[in-house]
């Protein structure tokens, strides 16, 4: 199991964090990859700290255990990091992606200890520019795909076309706009 | 007690007795002869009814047949004897008397 | 073959959809509340014609679901934890009734202390109802094991419900790869529901539940007792249909490395996978250590489990429920039971309650337990008692 892949989402709850993590599964599962998306459930309130993880593998995946050492880890809400530890088992050859308007080297200050790759991306800012309100969700996942190269952009692009043209079948404007919100983000990723 | 033609009796072992107790064939409640129970009994005196058939609908054993808007006499064979036809009778036309034992 | 990727839950209420229910009645509790959310939108966009009860309780929708289905109905439901417990009452009913319903129950801690997370104290409380359990490995499991239970129920020889168990959260709520089967497929598979006596059928009127008096009570025990032998051989007979059409084959349990393995486990549940795969790590590192999955917990598979554990030295039995009897699990009960004193020595650890996270480390913790045990060392496991806890700050 050396290929598989793990990640594990922080976020806060009410921000999709859950769903970012299943578009993803969602994603992986189309390229042909075996995936697992679950959370971590706790008391479900608005506000609360809430973790979800993500499995991809090139062989079935067995292991129904949480994620203790992700290769990656992607921070939804940046006041997190004040509160949870975020970096807890992060393989150091892996990297954090942090949603935030400052860059890598004032987040990396902020996560004393961490030796791996720090990445930053304004989700915040591409969202309200592109949908007119905020929505993290589609920027961290094009985020995710690019710093863990899990695939190809074109792919993930192409495959996410797909996903929302079925998932919004009914407003396809928002298909344009969030496609526009991934193929932006994916060049907005800071620190690689 | 039959169930598909199998007679439910208490000689009947596992194997044969009906699936979980159910009970083909309707109205089988008929051969159970609740009046064995009975050690009071319900005496109709005919000439004070005026069938106004206040006691039909009161039987619990619905012991009391109405045919063509009379009521008819007792089904002694399932009638407990529990007295409430004599209680709501207007009329006093039913009385209980002791349950006898017959010779037969 | 259709590839597709979905959580537990919804591979379950898809199973149900295309099994085209006649009827299913259901009450909201955590984590078993998304199986009849999705059913009701199914109904709702006119995708299946079953009719959904929404009921006022658990007891409500048991209640509702042996009614429709001694009138004639296929039904099934989904609970978890309290609201499995709220059905004890009626779950012997429907049993004893001998009324082929399906359920799906996603284990969760039964309270108290209040807790949502995954063990199996609701499914082993009702160990005893006499309903047929099949536990889940993953969701691909519980979607197959539904569709069997159907049949499985249905069968002449077995006319029981059928409880298909699968972990809270950790199967429910995880979206993984699955093969799903045509809906034509299923319904072929599962085919048209005829019961030999029915509330509904004008053509011969039927009695069901009558009094049943000391002098024929125990008899209808005696067969309903037979039924659940006989559905070993059901059970075995429609998992091996489903495999000639799936090609996923399923026994009464699942042996994993265990031939020539000394040191052995024995589990439920989504803990097979994850254990499955320390298995595969210690084997590579030359140790001889297996699993014995069970998936039909009722009826206890004692054959095929006496012939699985023959060449072990040590059996460790996992029970993820607190039996609370000062001796162990209920899953290790039930193992004991089977080896009456022979074979393999037999330990037991309670582990994984109210969410208790089973880790790799975890499993790999108790066959080192193990290996002190058979060396005859002052185990790590701070105890040389049989009856154990994994995981629990001292």
């Amino acid at each position: 199991m050396s290929d598989m892949l793990e990640i594990r989402w922080h976020g806060r709850g009410g921000q999709g964090v859950k769903t970012a993590a299943l578009l993803l599964a969602d994603v992986a599962f189309n390229t042909g990859k075996y995936v697992q998306g679950f959370p971590e459930y706790g008391p479900e309130r608005m506000g609360a700290p809430v973790t979800a993880y993500n499995r991809i593998c090139d062989e079935v995946i067995r292991d129904h255990s949480n994620i203790y050492e992700p290769d990656f880890v992607v921070v939804v809400d940046e006041t997190l990091l004040k509160s949870v530890n975020v970096i807890k088992g992060l393989k150091p050859e892996g990297a954090i992606l942090v949603n935030t308007d400052q860059g890598p080297e004032k987040i990396a200050a902020k996560l004393k200890g961490y030796a791996g790759k720090v990445l930053t991306i304004d989700a915040r800012k591409i969202s309200e520019e592109l949908l007119g309100a905020y929505f993290p969700n589609m920027p961290m996942l094009a985020g995710v795909i690019k710093m863990s190269r899990v695939m190809d952009e074109q792919v993930f692009l192409d495959n996410m076309n797909i996903s929302l043209k079925h998932k919004f079948a009914s407003k396809p404007q928002m298909i344009t706009g969030n496609m526009k919100v991934l193929e932006r983000s994916l060049g907005e990723v800071q620190g690689l | 007690m039959k169930h598909k033609n199998v007679e439910i009796n208490e000689k009947i072992g596992w194997r044969d007795i009906s699936v979980a107790g159910h009970i083909t064939g309707g109205g089988t409640s008929k051969e159970f002869h609740t009046g064995d129970w009975r050690n009071l009994r319900p005496v109709l005196v005919l000439e004070k009814c005026k069938q106004c058939l206040l006691c039909a609908p009161v039987c619990p054993d619905s012991s009391i047949a109405v045919t063509r808007g009379k009521r008819q006499e007792f089904d002694y064979d399932h009638c407990k004897g529990c007295g409430i036809c004599a209680r709501v009778c207007p009329f006093d036309a039913i009385y209980m008397e002791k349950e006898v034992v017959s010779d037969d | 073959m259709i590839k597709d990727r979905l959580s537990g839950n919804e591979a379950v209420a898809l199973a149900m959809k295309s099994m085209n229910m006649d009827v299913m009645a259901a009450f909201p509790i955590t984590p078993s509340t998304e199986i009849p959310q999705y059913f009701s939108q199914f109904v709702a966009d006119g995708a299946t014609e079953t009719i959904f009860v929404p009921v006022e309780s658990e007891h409500s929708a048991m209640s509702a679901c042996i009614g429709a289905q001694a009138a004639g109905a296929r039904s099934c439901t989904a609970t978890s934890s309290c609201g499995l417990a709220l059905m004890n009452e009626v779950l012997s009913v429907a049993s004893s009734l001998r009324l082929p319903i399906t359920m799906c129950c996603v284990t969760r801690a039964l309270t108290g202390p209040i807790n949502i997370h995954n063990d199996h104290s609701d499914a082993m409380g009702v160990r005893d109802c006499g309903w047929i359990q099949l536990y889940a490995e993953n969701a691909q499991e519980a979607y197959d094991n539904y569709i069997m239970a159907v049949r499985i129920a249905e069968d002449p020889k077995a006319l029981l419900p059928v409880m298909v168990c699968q972990d809270g959260f950790i199967t429910s709520h995880a979206v993984e790869n699955i093969i799903l089967l045509a809906e034509d497929e299923i319904r072929k598979f599962a085919g048209f529901y005829e019961p030999e006596n029915y509330l509904f059928n004008s053509r011969e009127k039927v009695a069901y539940g009558p009094y049943d008096s000391p002098v024929y009570f125990m008899e209808h025990k005696r067969q309903q007792a037979q039924a659940m032998i006989d559905s070993l051989e059901v059970i075995n007979a429609v998992s091996q249909s489903f495999g000639d059409l799936t090609g996923r084959y399923y026994d009464l349990l699942e042996a994993y490395r265990a031939e020539d393995a000394d040191r052995l486990l024995v589990v439920l549940g989504s803990t097979a996978g994850t254990a499955k795969q320390v298995v595969d790590e210690l084997r590579k590192a030359g140790e001889k250590v297996g699993l014995i999955k069970i998936r039909a917990f009722r009826p206890f598979p004692v054959q095929a489990l006496v012939q699985a554990l023959g060449n072990a030295k040590i059996v460790a039995v996992l029970d993820k429920s607190e039996g609370m009897s000062a001796n162990g699990g209920p899953l290790f009960a039930d193992v004991c039971a089977a080896l009456g004193g022979r074979g393999p020595r037999l330990v037991n650890y309670i582990y994984g309650l109210g969410g208790r996270d089973v880790r790799p480390l975890h499993i790999k913790e108790v066959f080192e337990h193990l290996k002190d045990d058979i060396e005859g060392k002052t185990p790590a496991a701070k105890t040389a008692a049989n009856y154990r806890y994994l995981a629990v700050r001292e």
